[in-house]
């Protein structure tokens, strides 16, 4: 703890941090005034509609005058920035670096959608579905870091799991190929486990011959059976379950408790992580570890078992990320169905600090940079969408780099453990 | 991470002396003279048993997955055995055939002496070098990056970035002699690759950040950006598909023999960089710097040497050899752009650069190999009809026994050598 304090005292004092984080605000300030607010005609309306599918739309829509509303926004990026030069906002940063970017996005929508209409509800509902494979997956990959042991084979993982699901999800039902997909991965995890705490392999490495192997087998019987026989390519989807009563609650509640068993799968497992991982004694073993793993095994923790057990749940949940993208999603499975969003978990971990909560929050930011990037071409805005595809990973770059202050790694996170 | 920044500690007038004795305590005894074949010999026995072990078990594989296996085995067992072993050895035969070329045929044909005969007959060899070409290069930018005790993992994203630019040059600047535009385009994507490469090596000297992260987060802000050029910029008039326009005559590495055959002057270029990356790592005080860092970083920041600059300068050396794998494909190959062109390239780099044991030598062996097999298992995936994925599979198992070196020793009861071996990965997640 005392090491976060630390951190905590020198984050408060490092003056450029301070003035990098202020003349940031301003310059998103001047991009809502200039930028926006120059290329939009005056006494334009922007229309948000919160329609879900159903009847009656969640809520009214809301008509904003985008030229004043922009102002307005812009007016609070600057207020925020010069506080920010002038005196600093201290420990609490982070938080309002937040809030201005929250602050802007709201921007940047108003001015995508002035003139038209955009539905934010069907956003919001996009974007939590695209957070949850990458949440899941950057729990996976909390899992195994909290325990030292790096997993960049969350991609290979997703993918097998998405393949055997799909393969077991036709032959019996969905729930057993949904147990399947995950026990896969699981497999997969304890390969991976097996090289680099046995065998001490580079865990860099041991990742990427997953990573390699699970390319290769899932593509392989792709292209000689699920390509072929369409019946063993078609697993169904699990369909939408309004969660009793607090589906009833007005706006939040179909947003957010009434979609299928992988969104609630994640709402669970953030919740009973955080739990474990930070209030139970099971979460500071794991923690120690990763932290200082001698120093555990001196105090009597098994650190391989502790780093086995930790691999293996991470596989789980990245099995049950994967199988997110076959039985929750498209219903099917394609060659490298995954495109890569494995490492954007990887990312999102490590944008979210190695934290559940954390991950979620970048896995939603992600989830909504590729969300929004599918309506840019809808609402005719001039910025090619492949940019907004590149945020998260420019983003964790910076983030990396420790612009935002630097993330708290666990301090043997890669190390093999050898027993004296 | 901050020991990143005390690299100038004085002492340079010690510097090569403290060195040396720094790397001789840090490698292994200097084999004798004349044991070098037996050293060399021995350094290979754990690679080639690995890829031998991956052929197995890729066998055991395609006996498992051939349909006649199942429909028989009711009947007879022994027969479905039949059966599966005959799907292994017609797939690894389509294999050969497909790689080497059929010798049967080459023999008539040389006998005839008819030239598009001889041309056709040694067509699926000429594939194979055509496809080994950009593993040389992709292999040994992640061979001097291991060397450096760096993991770049970014090759396929600066093969992209080499690629764009070779592809640029090579289409926009017209009316150019062949002697300027080729080294042009050539140098163009080197200095692409250099770039991608740059950016993950000075984050990792100035502020730490690790190079695995940067440089997969590269790899993917190299595919977006490609997408867009070549949907938007770069994207061939009066087209509706994602490709660039074909490259200027000029600027083509010229093909060395008529069609159909492929093979291109790149081939030679890579060898050449093969030696040129020996060189430099084994023959030059630069090298050695390079080499001590990778093996012990604090130890060489000790020595005096620059740590961070070493960084910074391998990891665009590196990303420039990606670069140009990619300029090779454009320049030599397809002649233009189109997306995803090299599909897991940069991956398999990684598989290369291990099973040559980060040593050019080894490098070049190994993409020999692997151009071999992949190009290959197309025809195998016509004749055999076994996916061409099949490949993926054998190398993340040949990948899992070089990691691994002491599966091998367990099943063929090797003993183990007195050092263990270095995979050439010494650096760790949290850095030095």
């Amino acid at each position: 703890m005392t090491t976060t304090t630390l951190r905590r005292v020198q984050e408060r004092t490092l003056p450029v941090r301070r003035y990098v984080m202020g003349v940031f605000f301003l310059l998103l300030a001047a991009v809502i005034w200039f930028g926006f607010i120059g290329s939009i005609p005056e006494q334009i309306s922007a229309t948000f509609t919160f329609e879900l599918g159903r009847s009656v739309p969640a809520l009214a829509p809301w008509h904003l005058a985008a030229p004043s509303t922009l102002k307005i926004l812009a007016a609070l990026c600057a207020a925020f920035g010069a506080f920010q030069l002038a005196r600093g906002f201290g420990s609490y940063t982070n938080l309002t670096l937040a809030l201005v970017v929250g602050v802007f996005i709201f921007g940047f929508l108003t001015w995508a959608a002035a003139g038209k209409s955009l539905n934010l509800a069907g956003l919001f509902n996009a974007t939590l579905l695209k957070a949850v494979p990458l949440t899941l997956g950057a729990m996976s990959g909390v899992l195994c870091e909290r325990a030292a042991v790096i997993n960049i084979a969350i991609e290979g993982m997703m993918l097998m799991s998405a393949m055997v699901a799909t393969l077991v999800g036709s032959v019996t039902n969905l729930w057993i190929g949904l147990i399947a997909g995950i026990l896969s991965a699981g497999v997969l995890a304890l390969v991976h486990a097996w090289l680099s705490i046995k065998y001490k392999t580079d865990q860099i490495v041991s990742g990427t011959v997953i990573n390699i192997f699970a390319l290769g087998l899932t593509s392989y019987i792709s292209h000689k059976y699920l390509q072929v026989f369409q019946n063993l390519n078609n697993p169904g989807i699990f369909q939408p379950w309004p969660v009793p009563l607090l589906s009833d609650i007005p706006l939040i509640g179909p947003l957010l408790f009434n979609n299928n068993l992988f969104v609630y799968a994640m709402y669970i497992s953030l919740i009973v992580l955080t739990v474990a991982l930070f209030n139970t004694r099971w979460g500071l073993r794991l923690r120690a570890v990763g932290e200082h793993p001698r120093a555990a095994d001196t105090l009597g923790i098994n650190v391989f078992k502790t780093r086995y057990m930790a691999v293996l749940l991470g596989g789980l949940m990245a099995g049950l990320a994967g199988a997110y993208f076959t039985l929750g999603s498209v219903g099917r499975f394609d060659e490298n169905l995954t495109a890569g969003r494995g490492f954007i978990s990887l990312a999102a971990m490590i944008f979210g600090n190695w934290t559940p909560i954390g991950s979620f929050g970048a896995g939603m930011l992600f989830g909504f940079s590729d969300a929004l990037a599918a309506r840019m071409a809808i609402l005719g805005v001039n910025i090619p969408s492949q940019f907004l595809l590149m945020i998260p990973y420019l983003a964790t770059m910076i983030v990396l780099a420790g612009v935002v202050g630097r993330g708290h790694m666990p301090a043997a996170d890669g190390q093999p453990y050898e027993k004296e | 991470m901050s020991e990143n920044n005390e690299d100038n500690t004085p002492k340079p007038e010690a510097k090569r002396g403290a060195g040396e004795i720094l790397l001789e305590e840090l490698t292994p005894e200097t084999p004798k003279k004349g044991s070098w074949v037996r050293s060399a010999a021995q350094s290979m026995v754990v690679p080639v048993l690995a890829v031998f072990t991956g052929l197995i078990f890729s066998g055991i594989f395609i006996f498992l997955t051939t349909t006649e296996v199942y429909t028989t085995w009711a009947q007879s067992p022994l027969l479905a055995t039949q059966y599966g072993i005959k799907a292994i050895f017609q797939a690894y035969g389509a294999l050969l055939n497909g790689s080497l070329g059929n010798p049967g045929k080459i023999l008539a044909s040389l006998q005839s002496g008819d030239p598009t005969a001889i041309r056709n007959a040694f067509y699926p060899l000429s594939e194979s070098l055509v496809t080994s070409t950009p593993y040389i290069f992709a292999g040994l930018a992640v061979a001097l990056g291991f060397r450096a005790g760096l993991f770049n993992i970014g090759a396929e994203g600066q093969i992209f970035v080499g690629a764009i630019c070779s592809a640029f040059v090579g289409y926009s600047f017209t009316n150019l002699p062949a002697i300027i535009h080729l080294p042009l385009a050539l140098l163009a994507g080197l200095l692409g690759g250099a770039a991608w490469g740059f950016v993950p090596g000075w984050l990792k000297a100035k502020t730490g950040g690790h190079e695995v992260i940067n440089t997969i987060m590269m790899n993917y802000v190299a595919f977006r950006l490609s997408d867009w050029l070549l949907s938007g910029p770069m994207q061939r008039p009066n087209s509706f598909n994602p490709i660039s326009p074909n490259i200027q005559a000029s600027a083509e590495l010229p093909r060395l023999f008529g069609p159909p055959l492929r093979f291109h002057l790149g081939f030679f270029l890579a060898l050449a960089m093969a030696y040129a990356v020996y060189w430099l790592l084994f023959r030059t005080t630069w090298g050695f710097d390079l080499r001590t860092v990778g093996l012990n970083p604090s130890a060489a920041r000790y020595a005096g040497m620059k740590a961070s600059m070493v960084t910074m300068v391998a990891m665009s050396l590196s990303g420039a050899l990606a670069g140009l794998a990619g300029a090779n494909d454009v320049l030599g190959v397809n002649h233009n752009l189109a997306m995803a062109f090299s599909s897991g390239t940069g991956f398999t780099s990684i598989a290369l650069a291990l099973l040559g044991k980060s040593h050019p030598v080894g490098v070049v062996l190994a993409s020999l190999l692997f151009g071999f097999l992949q190009a290959g298992a197309t025809q195998m995936q016509l004749a055999a009809n076994v996916p061409v994925d099949i490949i993926g599979i054998l190398q993340g198992v040949i990948l899992m026994f070089i990691a691994a070196p002491a599966i091998i020793r367990t099943i063929y009861r090797l003993r183990t050598p007195k050092e263990e071996e270095e995979g050439g990965v010494t650096i760790s997640w949290g850095g030095a």
